[in-house]
């Protein structure tokens, strides 16, 4: 039952990470720029998840309201950030965004106190058995249900919508876009709206996970995000699905058979660094 | 006197540090997110030895070489993975570092190293050496940037593609660099360990090497006197500054961010600027 065990956490884990990954991958796509300041979003998105839901008791609304407004927050941050330094070199945006990332770290810091806050009553804890002896909590099965779910319903915009028409168009050849009359801002606008709510959603989901929100909880998974979306290929969205879960099964294999050598972050990046080592183009993207 | 001493050498050390990744990212555009790893290699390699007898003076050129072995293994994944690419390998660098000190034993795991041993002549003997090497150091910067090395590097920065069209050794120069670089923060590592006497694994993170890279930028990527101006006041402005020891990482991601925004050469440029205004 171990291992049976250890593949439901890894998957788990991996449908947050998809979840996170997904809105960088978008990103990442559209304006060649790593954002690590996303996982500030995530962390914003888990403490409104954490405070609304305190203060109404709906777990409902609380994803609802962090999801829209850390979306509008990602468009303000598009705004005030990135468009000014999109004709420079990405690593300029990516450096920008390192300093963003912190600077959002210590503000939540010095706004919500550095002990970082729980739900007062935390929901969803029931337990599932969903095989013999293995149980999942509520919270558990709605990470990867909900994941599977918006990822679908993305796919699904994306294929057969005008606005995802225009986005995909965008991403293969903006100038060629615009040339057909697609705004440009606004699909930048969409997509960081889209990306930054799903990190929130992310947030809100981990919140309930550990039933804890810190200031600093955005630091491991912005790294680890990007490691992801390099392993898929920067940019693919596929890819970056397959990443997610791939890397979320084997640090939870790997903490268990090599966690006395590496810890779990090393474990990560080991395995991000031999990947790019054999396939510096990522892991599905042909040569 | 104590106080000030200490005060010279965490500015002696954090020069030393700034300018060493200045090497790698300013002379030869390879950006790099882990450079705390080799400070940290440093550290470790110079806080063992002298803990089983070896002088400091002796122990520092171990620190050195090993920083720089390293170095040259990332260098080579430089060769491979190029930007963006790069930039998040260089950052599992610094994942791995830690992930792997913290496991180890024989590392001190999670405890880290205490007990390091003072240098002969203390706390006046590690600031003589200190400047030292910093001074050494900045010597050999200065040299580089005079020399063909120096061209070869800008020439990497600016086109890489450019510059092999025009024959130069792209490799050979960029692994130049990274061991260069890494030994140089292999030393500042050595100096590091001597002078707070305990390491420990989360001395060494992701955030240090973000330091340090926000002290690169800021100071004017490239410009040695810039980033020296600026790694000097950086690394002691929290003695003085109550604000500063509060809130380093929101004052250091508003700095790098109104670098990159406004003034994207650092103080250097900004001096410049002022110099020409001033002369006119």
């Amino acid at each position: 039952m171990l291992l049976l065990e250890l593949s439901l956490q890894g998957l788990v884990q991996g449908a947050i990470y998809a979840l996170i990954a997904l809105g960088l991958t978008l990103v990442y796509g559209l304006l060649r720029i790593l954002h690590v300041a996303h996982a500030a979003l995530f962390t914003l998105g888990g403490y409104v998840g954490v405070i609304v839901t305190n203060g109404t008791g709906s777990l409902a609304l609380a994803i609802l309201l962090a999801m829209v407004s850390v979306g509008l927050i990602g468009i303000g941050v598009y705004r005030l950030c990135y468009r000014p330094l999109l004709d420079r070199s990405p690593l300029v945006a990516l450096i920008a965004s390192i300093g963003i990332f912190i600077a959002a770290e210590e503000i939540y810091r010095i706004v919500f106190g550095p002990y970082g806050l729980s739900f007062v009553a935390p929901p969803l804890q029931a337990q599932v058995e969903i095989a013999p002896g293995v149980y999942l909590s509520h919270a558990r099965l709605m990470v990867v249900v909900l994941s599977v779910l918006i990822i679908g319903v993305l796919g699904w915009l994306s294929s057969s919508t005008r606005t995802g028409v225009a986005w995909r168009a965008t991403v293969s050849d903006p100038d060629i876009a615009a040339s057909f009359g697609i705004d440009i801002e606004k699909v930048r606008y969409l997509n960081f709206f889209i990306g930054s709510a799903l990190a929130a959603l992310a947030g809100v989901m981990v919140a309930l996970l550990n039933n804890l929100v810190e200031p600093t909880m955005g630091a491991v998974p912005a790294y680890k995000a990007l490691a992801i979306i390099v392993l898929g290929g920067l940019g693919s969205v596929r890819g970056t699905l397959v990443a997610s879960l791939v890397l979320g099964v084997i640090e939870s294999f790997g903490t268990i058979y090599i966690g006395h050598l590496l810890d779990r972050d090393a474990i990560a990046f080991t395995f991000l660094i031999l990947v790019l080592m054999v396939r510096p183009q990522g892991l599905l993207v042909r040569g | 006197m104590a106080y000030e001493i200490a005060v010279l050498t965490t500015m002696a050390i954090a020069i030393l540090f700034a300018l060493s990744l200045n090497v790698i990212t300013g002379f030869c555009g390879q950006v790099s997110l882990g450079h705390a790893a080799f400070y940290g290699i440093g550290a470790y390699t110079a806080a063992l030895l002298t803990k089983a007898g070896l002088p400091l003076v002796l122990a520092l050129l171990p620190a050195a070489a090993v920083a720089g072995a390293v170095g040259f293994l990332v260098g080579m994944a430089s060769l491979r993975v190029r930007d963006d690419f790069l930039a998040i390998t260089t950052m599992g660098v610094a994942f791995l570092f830690v992930g792997f000190v913290r496991k180890q034993d024989a590392l001190g795991g999670e405890i880290g190293i205490s007990g390091i041993p003072s240098v002969a002549f203390g706390r006046p003997g590690l600031l003589v050496l200190a400047l030292l090497c910093t001074v050494l150091f900045v010597l050999l910067t200065v040299h580089i940037r005079r020399s063909w090395m120096g061209f070869a590097f800008d020439s990497v920065a600016d086109d890489e593609d450019t510059a092999r069209v025009l024959g130069i050794d792209v490799p050979r120069f960029k692994l130049w660099a990274f061991v260069i670089g890494t030994a140089g923060a292999g030393v500042a590592g050595g100096l590091y360990a001597h002078h707070i006497r305990f390491i420990g694994p989360d001395s060494f993170g992701f955030l240090e090497s973000i330091s340090v890279l926000v002290m690169v930028i800021v100071g004017g990527i490239g410009s040695i006197w810039g980033v020296a101006l600026v790694a000097g006041i950086l690394s002691v402005a929290p003695l003085f500054l109550q604000f500063v020891d509060d809130y380093k990482l929101l004052l250091y991601g508003v700095l790098v961010f109104a670098t990159v925004r406004y003034a994207p050469g650092g103080v250097a440029e900004l001096a410049s600027r002022l110099a020409r205004r001033i002369r006119r």
